[in-house]
């Protein structure tokens, strides 16, 4: 059975380092992994999806509507863009940062209010945090993508948190391994 | 040991296996990584070449020299290296030589959705498609094997999504094989009439004996399953064709696309009782089998636009899809933006305040083109910029020059904007060219070229001084301009657009996203002096907002430019 982690968030909040920790992780729990990245433009402040995806045997590298386990969002409104991925029982666990995109910075929209209650109405069960206060507790407002994976990481009863310690150090610079592991385990909490 | 790859670095990673020796490639999302992976293997001789172009011939000399090499790109940088792709099928090869081309179904990153496989078919240049880094890494080692065996450089074809999707590989050591020596062989190497006419028929004859390899070679597979549906597909849409199907199809892969097997696809046909043809983009599967006088569907069913994926096949195939639910309301969209602090934006706000049309080009500064700036009318390909503006002048009698420019980047100029320079200096048109030099390859990531310097690796390299190069052309008004310098972005342009003979403006600042630019400490907003005018918002910073009235500074975002200090007309933006 394949399970399907969709990560979206805004081109430049350092959504390749989550994916890069969780198919690594994933990888050595001896599970066939793909990941699917986004390059080039779109990095540019876009909205950009990396699609994680492991099982005994994954084939395609993206995840489609309806078919996301777990979406986990670096930012509340690319959350509430791609609710439709998310499967009937499927989990989104989300920043509840607000990064406003240039149609609502020119003021030819508004950012949409009260997403979270209106991603519950459609039945999504949805865990919201500010990982933003956290990353800055943890020492870098950077390390918002350490502390979602250590939110996401309490949903994965097989894996154990040394399994997810270790999986960090091996994938983040030493200089800032013991920001990243207070950031994973303030998400965690 | 089995590793977690993206499919542009087990590419390299074939390539370190099967030693090659020289690399030579033009960055192009999604084929950069490929190249910047090889160039981590210190054995393997590796470059940034000015344009694709260059990079094959590099790559050419380099098997003619005796050593496997390798040239990469994206799908139009292939139109670019067209001329030497087409010839080099004739000579053959001595070492082996792979190019790699990178289409981009669904354009996240492209000006248009070109299918690569024309050029393979037109060139008769064998062609693999992997669908998946296991096969990228084992088709790069096969692919010199054939190359050398057929006497042939060979394409493999990336999409994006093979390119940027990482999945397990299985790596091998580096074996180098022996250097073949150069021989002089005109026959071969001199594609003058006399020679290259008894070439072609050698060239149809290859084509003949590559189709009969295609029946029964390692590329091409059949994966029996229910055959009640039979399914002939390759890369990416392999992958989406057996999430949907599993066993409940046969499959017909293809990792070779070029040429393509006949009695193989014959038997399978005949194996099943419905036939389906799964590609992306063009229908040249699907027209090789119609030809072979099969019944089939194809494009009836499927687009011939944009990426497909597992719902997609499975909707128009009738099968059924997994459904999500969706919120009642339209989101806002979230277009990528230029970054706070782009040296590109305090140029483009002086086009627009001049009301200027403006032919723009490829790379990061094709961003100016979004709202707020809106600042550019026309892009095209690589250095059209600089062509068409020519055009445009001419034709208009000059009753434009004095309020169109033309914007190209320090990178893509030195590509195959210098030629069109050249034709304004030598056939004379009162064009004004707008160099934005930010010092680097923006867009693919950060690539040297040759006015940054340094070289792949980050070590010193020779450096093109862009004035020296552009008064040497014939262009004697050559202006340099900080672009966070507003009133003298303004006065330059003003002053290059009334002269009466071409002229060069070079809008020099390094890329904000450069490690070694440091950033100024964020700006502060004066509450008691803002106005809540939004005239700060007119530069379409993504750091700058309104809220409750007040300019409101995204302090994680702000790089302390100051470009939007210069626009407040009662100093609430102040210095950090």
């Amino acid at each position: 059975m394949t399970k399907n982690i969709m990560i979206v968030g805004v081109g430049g909040q350092g959504s390749l380092l989550a994916s890069k920790l969780l198919g690594h992780l994933l990888l050595k729990e001896g599970y066939d992994v793909k990941v699917s990245e986004v390059h080039g433009m779109s990095q540019r402040g876009g909205s950009v999806v990396t699609y994680v995806r492991f099982g005994d045997k994954v084939y395609s590298p993206i995840i489609d509507k309806g078919q996301a386990d777990f979406i986990v969002s670096f930012e509340k409104l690319e959350a509430a863009r791609y609710l439709e991925y998310l499967k009937p029982d499927g989990r989104i666990v989300v920043n509840t940062q607000e990064i406003d995109p240039m149609p609502v910075i020119t003021g030819a929209v508004s950012y949409p209010e009260n997403l979270i209650e209106k991603m519950e109405e459609k039945g999504a069960a949805v865990d919201a945090m500010d990982c933003l206060a956290l990353a800055e507790e943890a020492g870098s407002s950077k390390a918002v993508n350490i502390v979602l994976m250590g939110r996401l990481s309490k949903y994965f009863d097989n894996i154990s948190l040394e399994k997810w310690q270790k999986a960090i150090e091996e994938c983040v610079p030493p200089k800032f391994l013991e920001l990243n592991q207070k950031a994973f385990l303030l998400g965690r909490g | 040991m089995k590793l977690l790859m993206l499919g542009n670095k087990a590419f390299a990673r074939g390539l370190y296996e099967a030693g090659c020796m020289v690399v030579s490639s033009y960055p192009g999302t999604p084929s950069t990584e490929v190249t910047e992976e090889a160039a981590k293997y210190d054995e393997i001789y590796c470059e940034w070449a000015p344009n694709e172009k260059v990079a094959l011939e590099v790559a050419f000399g380099a098997s003619l020299a005796g050593r496997r090499s390798f040239c990469g790109m994206k799908h139009v940088g292939l139109n670019v290296a067209a001329d030497p792709l087409y010839t080099a099928s004739y000579t053959g090869v001595n070492g082996g030589l792979i190019i790699c081309v990178a289409d981009d179904p669904g354009m996240h990153s492209s000006q248009n959705e070109q299918d690569s496989r024309h050029h393979a078919i037109a060139s008769k240049v064998p062609t693999l498609e992997p669908s998946d880094s296991a096969e990228a890494c084992e088709f790069a080692k096969k692919a010199y094997e054939l190359s050398e065996q057929f006497d042939t450089p060979v394409i493999i074809k990336m999409c994006t999504r093979v390119a940027h999707s990482q999945s397990v590989v299985d790596t091998a050591e580096r074996v180098v094989p022996d250097p073949k020596p150069y021989e002089k062989n005109p026959a071969k190497y001199i594609m003058a009439p006399a020679n290259a006419i008894k070439k072609h028929p050698l060239v149809e004859d290859r084509m003949r004996r590559l189709t009969e390899y295609a029946e029964d070679c390692p590329f091409n597979r059949v994966e029996m399953g229910d055959t009640k549906l039979g399914i002939i597909t390759s890369s990416t849409c392999y992958q989406y064709a057996k999430e949907v199907f599993g066993d409940k199809a046969c499959i017909l892969k293809l990792g070779m696309v070029n040429p393509l097997p006949k009695k193989l696809i014959l038997d399978f046909a005949a194996k099943v009782e419905k036939l389906v043809i799964i590609e992306e983009l063009d229908p040249i599967i699907e027209n090789h089998c119609r030809q072979l006088g099969l019944t089939l569907s194809g494009k009836d069913l499927l687009p011939m636009e944009g990426e497909f994926s597992q719902n997609m096949i499975a909707e128009k195939l009738g099968v059924e899809v997994p459904k999500g639910n969706s919120l009642d309301e339209q989101m806002p969209g979230r277009p990528p933006v230029m970054c706070a602090g782009c040296p590109h934006r305090g140029m483009f706000y002086t086009l627009k305040q001049n009301k200027c049309t403006v032919l723009g080009d490829i790379g990061c500064y094709t961003l100016g083109s979004a709202p707020p700036l809106t600042a550019i009318d026309m892009v095209l390909c690589m250095g059209a910029s600089l062509s068409s503006i020519h055009g445009f002048n001419k034709a208009t009698a000059g009753q434009c020059e004095g309020k169109t420019v033309a914007v190209i980047g320090d990178s893509t100029f030195v590509h195959s904007g210098m030629t069109g320079l050249a034709n304004i200096a030598y056939n004379q048109s009162n064009s004004t060219v707008i160099i934005l030099d930010n010092s680097i390859t923006g867009m693919t990531g950060h690539q040297q070229n040759p006015t940054t310097g340094y070289n792949i690796k980050g070590d010193p390299a020779g450096k093109i001084d862009l004035e020296a190069l552009v008064r040497a052309m014939g262009i004697n008004r050559v202006r340099v301009v900080d672009p966070y310098d507003l009133a003298a972005c303004d006065q330059v342009v003003k002053e290059e657009l009334a002269a009466s003979e071409p002229s060069v403006i070079i809008s020099r600042r390094p890329c904000v996203l450069l490690k070694y630019v440091k950033a100024a400490p964020p700006l502060k907003v004066d509450c008691e002096k803002c106005v809540g005018c939004k005239s700060c918002m007119r530069l379409g910073c993504p750091a700058i907002s309104v809220k409750n009235r007040k300019a409101v500074i995204d302090t994680t975002l702000c790089v302390g430019c100051g470009v939007c200090s210069q626009l407040c007309k009662f100093g609430a933006l102040q210095k950090g």
